[in-house]
Formats: C-alpha cells, sequence, structure tokens
C-alpha cells in the first residue's frame, strides 16, 4: 500500500517534468511577450504545483512526513505566480513592446489613450501644465 | 524503478530550464527576458523538490521557500524597473 502512493507520488513528479518541458516549448515557439507569459505562467505553475504535491505525497508515503514547509511553498507559488506575470505583462506593455503581427485587435490601447486624455483635462483644468500627465 | 523516474522527470526539468535559457539569450525585448527568468526560477523550485526526493532528505525543503520567495520579489523588481526606469522611486513631494 505505502508503495503504490510512493509510485502515486513520483508519477505525479514526473507529469510535473512533461508539463515543465511543454510549457518551455511554448515559451520557444510562442510570437510575442505576452503570448509567451501565458506559457511561463499557466502551465509552469502547474508544473511546480504537480511537483510539489508530489514530493509531498512521496514523504508523506514513505516517513509520513508531513512538510509545512512543502505546503508553504505550494501556496506561496501558487499566489504569487499569477502576480508576478501578470506585472511583467503591464511592464511590457507600458514599454511600449509590440504585438505579434499576427495579433488582430488589441483592446487596451483605447481604453488606455482615453485614460491619458481624461488625465491631460484635467491637468489642463487646473492650469497646471508643468506637471506631465502619469 | 522510483530512481529511474526520478533521474527522468529531472532531466526533463533540466531540458526545460535549458530551453528557458535559449529564450533569455535570443529574447528580443527585456520583458521576454524576466519572463524566462521567472520560469527559470519556478522550474528550479521543482528541480530541488525532484532532488530531495532522490536523495530521500528533508534538508532542501527549506530551499524550495526561499528561491520561490527570491524569484517572485526579483521579477516584481525587474518589471518595476522595465515599466519606470527605476525601482525605489525617491520622490520628494510625496
Amino acid at each position: 500500500m505505502i508503495q503504490i502512493v510512493e509510485y502515486a507520488g513520483v508519477i505525479l513528479i514526473l507529469l510535473g517534468g512533461i508539463m515543465a518541458v511543454i510549457s518551455a516549448f511554448g515559451i520557444l515557439r510562442l510570437p510575442d511577450v505576452y503570448t509567451r507569459s501565458h506559457a511561463a505562467t499557466k502551465s509552469s505553475t502547474l508544473a511546480v504545483l504537480l511537483s510539489l504535491s508530489g514530493t509531498f505525497i512521496y514523504f508523506w508515503a514513505s516517513e509520513s512526513f508531513i512538510s509545512v514547509r512543502l505546503l508553504l511553498g505550494i501556496t506561496f507559488v501558487f499566489l504569487t505566480a499569477p502576480v508576478a506575470g501578470h506585472l511583467i505583462t503591464r511592464a511590457a506593455y507600458r514599454s511600449r513592446v509590440k504585438l505579434a503581427d499576427s495579433s488582430t485587435e488589441d483592446a487596451l490601447e483605447e481604453v488606455l489613450r482615453k485614460a491619458e486624455e481624461k488625465i491631460e483635462d484635467v491637468t489642463e483644468d487646473d492650469n497646471d501644465p508643468e506637471q506631465p500627465p502619469n | 524503478m522510483i530512481q529511474t523516474i526520478l533521474a527522468i522527470s529531472l532531466s526533463l526539468y533540466i531540458i526545460a530550464i535549458l530551453l528557458a535559457l535559449y529564450r533569455i539569450i535570443r529574447g528580443p525585448s527585456m520583458p521576454d527576458r524576466v519572463v524566462a527568468l521567472d520560469m527559470i526560477g519556478v522550474n528550479l523550485i521543482s528541480a530541488v523538490a525532484v532532488f530531495s526526493v532522490a536523495l530521500g532528505t528533508h534538508a532542501f525543503l527549506e530551499v524550495i521557500l526561499i528561491v520561490g520567495i527570491l524569484a517572485f520579489i526579483s521579477t516584481i523588481a525587474l518589471a518595476r524597473f522595465v515599466e519606470r526606469g527605476a525601482i525605489v522611486e525617491h520622490d520628494p513631494d510625496r
């Protein structure tokens, strides 16, 4: 019985490895930074979650050792990976990295332009042209 | 048998890290490189976990937490650097 649970943990680790390679191919093949961040955040997080839970199950089965550090690591990665992906994609858009040529629509551009016009209007009303928008 | 599967998955993680390294070297823009660096950090966490299973020790489990925190903080710092050109802003008006 313990053997079966150990094998379940190791199989989870193997699945995580396959997932990591798939996401690495995504980061290699996709055309621009916005699509690459999909591969880097979603499937990479799945890979690390699979491997950490596999490690947790393995240690639980083989040595009946419940590792709080592993649980904390799982929670931390699960919380921070989407935040980091969002931040770096936002920074990429703000620093005007081009979208891929095959992308058809940029819905954020219009919204950002309207917001910047609004900020300019407000600063003009305050008679403070020295202060740049943003 | 378990050791074989662990060796296979460890080499899969190493392949993933090498592919991300290619993107870091090649990457046309700075955010591309940061995304790939973040992915290397995440894969490194998994590799450390697999390594500690293969050696049968608990000693490396702290490393998982530390590497996770460091990867997150460095990604955020690099994102702020890419966006504004400075990590800590000195704004005297605030």
